[in-house]
């Protein structure tokens, strides 16, 4: 019983993934180029950066890249109180 | 952890060094070239785990300092606060040193790209200090689990002895 109606969801599921992908948006045929074509003119223009990817992560996404080292620096946090050796006299 | 055997150590005082100047090089041209701070952090702070691998823990203990990368962490993420705030009067992480494409600098000492470059080296600094950290640490843990010093002797990490 248990393995049937497992079978059937499974189906279900199946059909509504392939009906996604059905409507999923084509890859490479951007709707909205507007944004992309200012970051790739204004990168070279107003920052002179000839890589596109740095200066979006460095310069107009700063804050984010600002959160990733705060990420970095907790797990550097989290891993010291665990793993370190407690006894050692400072 | 025991060393590993001539061939191996040999490998890695020829390579090491190279590591580190691939990760340097990868860092440095984050703004021109494929990579940044994060990606020639991380190749960088290889280098540590090769040399734990090739050398044993008992060389490794007495060659490394924790405390040269507990600075460079802390260099890293300070300078890269202060990269971000050098754009305040527009906003926070505006890059107020760019050169535009054509104009001609101040000084050559300022990058084109302002603080793009920057920030690169401050990332690079970050994360090579903490990718360090991170393989030190674990490896003082095996130590203490697999010959047994200092277990059971939890005490906290603060100053007071409570």
């Amino acid at each position: 019983m248990k393995r049937v109606i497992f079978l059937g969801a499974a189906i279900v599921l199946a059909g509504l993934l392939c009906g996604m992908f059905e409507a999923i948006h084509p890859f490479g045929v951007p709707r909205n180029t507007a944004m992309d074509d200012y970051f790739l003119v204004h990168a070279l223009s107003d920052r002179s950066a000839q890589n596109v990817v740095t200066s979006m992560v460095f310069d107009w996404r700063g804050f984010d890249t600002l959160g990733e080292a705060g990420v970095l620096f907790t797990a550097l946090c989290s891993i010291g109180a665990l793993f370190r050796d407690g006894s050692k006299k400072e | 952890m025991k060393p590993l055997s001539v061939v191996v150590t040999s490998i890695c005082d020829i390579f090491a060094w190279f590591i580190v100047v691939f990760g340097v090089y990868v860092i440095n041209n984050g703004h021109s070239t494929p990579g940044g701070g994060f990606q020639g952090g991380a190749i960088t702070a290889t280098f540590l785990s090769f040399v734990l691998v090739a050398y044993g823990g008992s060389h490794f203990k007495q060659w490394v300092r924790e405390g040269v990368y507990g600075l460079l962490e802390f260099v890293g993420l300070v300078a890269f606060f202060i990269f971000g705030c050098l754009g305040f009067p527009n906003s926070f992480f505006y890059n107020s040193l760019a050169i535009a494409y054509g104009a001609t600098p101040l000084s050559e000492w300022i990058p084109y790209c302002g603080t793009i470059s920057l920030m690169n080296v401050a990332v690079g600094f970050e994360v090579v200090g903490a990718l360090s950290i991170v393989v030190i640490t674990m490896y003082e843990s095996i130590h203490m689990v697999s010959t047994g010093e200092g277990m059971g002797g939890e005490r906290g990490h603060d100053r007071f002895n409570r």
